[in-house]
């Protein structure tokens, strides 16, 4: 069993992810924040890819991209945090999330490789669906790397299918038609979606939800429905706003993460 | 030459081979599956392509001409040039065959909201035209820099009634204004139809784009025959993301022709600052689709330098990357001075002011004809200059 897969098992509560962009604002506070994330009751770490063309991404997270790329944050920085992350943490699971470009410059076998050698155990690549992502995911398969991938609500039931069936970890359900940093308007709908999702799924696969939650009532309503909450660009925002107190920023970061985390109901 | 026999790509997942594909997030993966069952079902009946021939002769004012440019011929050599005409279309360059094409498209599919991304202004003001005669909201994504360039076009859209939107993300072009409108996609799928510009972004866009353009090239192949009874010999066509000039070469890809794409060479295709990713890039994936990009050793995409915002793109439509791969199109650059020159040449000459970014595919047909003989040598003249008088003023320090 891998991380991921424990963690679902495991946990008595139901799971709770951050997403943060590597590098933002630096490699090494990213390590730090990471460490605080988990400290706080985050209990599985998406770090984000850097890419210039983040087509998927609201104002928010594309700001953290562009401060990340100012600095360089390459691919083998991202994997120097993983690297320095699970020197002290054996136990959290990390994936990496982001676009396909940067990975297909390096390589889907040397990514994959290096990906294994410092702890990332999930891969989600926002830009490639199952349809094209045939030769990365046998890949990521032979190196036992989850390959997640995305349902939103504009997925047909025959392509959820296909979805699931290609999927290991857990399936990323997209809250809203729209971008990160959007707000989730309908509760109603999402719960009917997942239901959905959790008949036609023939195996166990988690379904955590993720875009537009952003306070303690919408993170309870969503771990009531689903088996994870997914929050990034309210991460993101904390650190926008305490760029010049980095002390601060993680304050607020343990703060904020701890006051979800006591919103999200137990299994 | 020997006879060429390409397949009839894309394939059904909207390859060429290794290219093209559907890149996107999840949630785009709908509406373009939508929009492909609505193309191939509605824009292939005989209503539909009656109705937009109908639009594209009374409103558009096609055919455009072919016309044979004799003092430039004679004064360069043997050769002889022809200028397919398409900046003689209404709104003034060749991108108004897609946009009404397109328009015409998404009224059938019901949709009541246009987006379109634009660089140099000419698509934006294409699909707000066509957007204003069908009556449907138009909003259009243009980088700042590219307002900043354009300010004619701008005007222009603005007073056809589309909202520009600004982008100032990244490297404010047209690629950022194309990430901007994707977003806006993704936001509003269930009322909105997106127009992309070229032969770019995921499938089933490429195909498409190089469908509604290939009118271009099918009047071209006629008119050649029968007003003037030749063929041929060459084809030449500036290459950005690559509509004008899939319109002109896909009709003749099985012909015994030589064609020419001439991609942005900037400041020289060794400085680093061009826009000339068949040339110097390598493939990648951007856009939705794999093809052809200029990136950095990190898989980062590189901000691009050209003279025209219509050519200033990292990537290229994926039928091309293809074509150049099987060795069917011969991509070649010319610089921004180059093209300026040309640009000089023809409006001094022939009294035709072409675009900047035209005026790199007469740089490089100028430069051939004098070198070649007897070869008639057909360029797609593929917008007017109109736009690009504020840039050149500038460039030659005078007040308008």
């Amino acid at each position: 069993m891998n991380r991921i897969e424990k963690t679902f098992i495991n946990n008595k509560k139901k799971v709770f992810i951050a997403y943060i962009v590597c590098g933002d604002p630096d490699i090494h506070t990213t390590v730090k924040i990471m460490n605080t994330l988990v400290d706080s009751g985050v209990d599985l770490i998406e770090l984000g890819v850097p890419f210039t063309d983040p087509i998927a991404d609201g104002p928010t997270i594309q700001k953290s991209i562009e401060r990340s790329l100012k600095k360089n944050t390459s691919l083998n920085d991202v994997f120097d945090v993983c690297n320095k992350f699970r020197a002290k943490n054996k136990t959290t699971p990390l994936v990496l999330m982001g676009y396909l470009n940067p990975i297909e410059n390096l390589g889907y076998k040397k990514f994959s490789k290096i990906a294994v050698q410092s702890g990332v155990d999930g891969v989600l690549v926002v830009d490639s669906p199952p349809e094209e992502s045939s030769v990365l995911s046998t890949v990521l398969k032979e190196y036992k790397i989850c390959n997640i991938y995305l349902a939103s609500p504009t997925t047909s039931k025959s392509r959820l299918e296909t979805i699931i069936n290609t999927s290991n970890g857990y399936l990323y359900y997209v809250s809203l038609k729209g971008i990160t940093g959007s707000k989730i308007s309908d509760i109603k709908s999402i719960e009917q979606n997942i239901n959905m999702i959790k008949k036609i799924k023939k195996n166990d696969l988690p379904v955590v939800v993720g875009f537009g939650i952003k306070d303690k009532k919408t993170a309870k309503e969503i771990s009531k429905i689903s088996d994870g909450v997914i929050i990034g660009s309210s991460f993101v925002k904390i650190i926008e706003e305490n760029l010049h107190n980095k002390q601060r920023m993680v304050d607020n970061i343990n703060k904020y993460a701890v006051k979800i985390k006591t919103s999200i109901v137990n299994k | 030459m020997k006879k060429i026999i390409l397949p009839k790509l894309p394939n059904k997942d909207g390859h060429f081979d290794e290219y093209g594909g559907m890149f996107v997030s999840e949630t785009l993966m709908y509406p373009l599956k939508e929009l492909l069952e609505a193309y191939n079902k509605i824009a292939k009946s005989a209503k539909f392509r009656q109705l937009l021939t109908k639009e594209l002769t009374m409103y558009v004012g096609r055919p455009t001409p072919i016309y044979y440019a004799s003092r430039i011929s004679k004064e360069l050599g043997s050769s002889h040039i022809y200028l397919k005409r398409e900046d003689l279309n209404h709104t003034g360059a060749h991108k108004i065959n897609n946009a009404m094409g397109q328009v015409l498209l998404a009224k059938a599919m019901k949709k009541t909201r246009i987006i379109a991304e634009t660089g140099a202004g000419q698509h934006g003001v294409a699909t707000a035209t066509a957007c204003a005669k069908y009556n449907i909201k138009c909003v259009v994504y243009m980088g700042e820099e590219d307002i900043e360039r354009q300010k004619i076009n701008v005007y222009r859209m603005k007073l056809l009634g589309a909202e520009v939107i600004p982008v100032s993300s990244g490297s404010k072009t047209l690629k950022d204004a194309l990430n901007e409108a994707l977003r806006d996609w993704v936001s509003n799928v269930d009322d909105t139809h997106y127009i992309i510009g070229s032969v770019a972004g995921p499938h089933p866009y490429p195909m498409i784009v190089r469908d509604f353009q290939s009118i271009i090239g099918h009047e071209s192949k006629k008119q050649m025959a029968s007003i003037y009874k030749k063929k041929a010999d060459i084809l030449v066509a500036c290459v950005g993301g690559g509509s004008n000039a899939i319109g002109l070469f896909h009709p003749f890809l099985n012909d015994d022709v030589e064609i020419i794409g001439v991609e942005a060479g900037g400041y020289g295709l060794s400085t680093g600052k061009h826009a000339a990713p068949l040339n110097k890039g390598k493939p990648g994936v951007l856009h939705g689709n794999r093809t052809y990009i200029m990136e950095d050793e990190n898989g980062q995409i590189q901000s691009t330098h050209s003279i025209s915002a219509g050519l200033d793109y990292p990537g290229v439509g994926p039928e091309h990357s293809w074509l150049k791969d099987n060795k069917r199109v011969k991509y070649v650059s010319v610089t921004d001075k180059e093209a300026l020159k040309a640009f000089y040449y023809l409006t001094e000459r022939e009294g035709i002011i072409p675009a900047l970014e035209t005026a790199h595919a007469l740089a490089y047909a100028f430069k051939i004809a004098k070198k070649y003989k007897n070869k008639n040598i057909l360029i797609n003249l593929s917008g007017r200059g109109d736009k690009d008088i504020d840039t050149i003023a500038r460039m030659t320090q005078m007040t308008l």
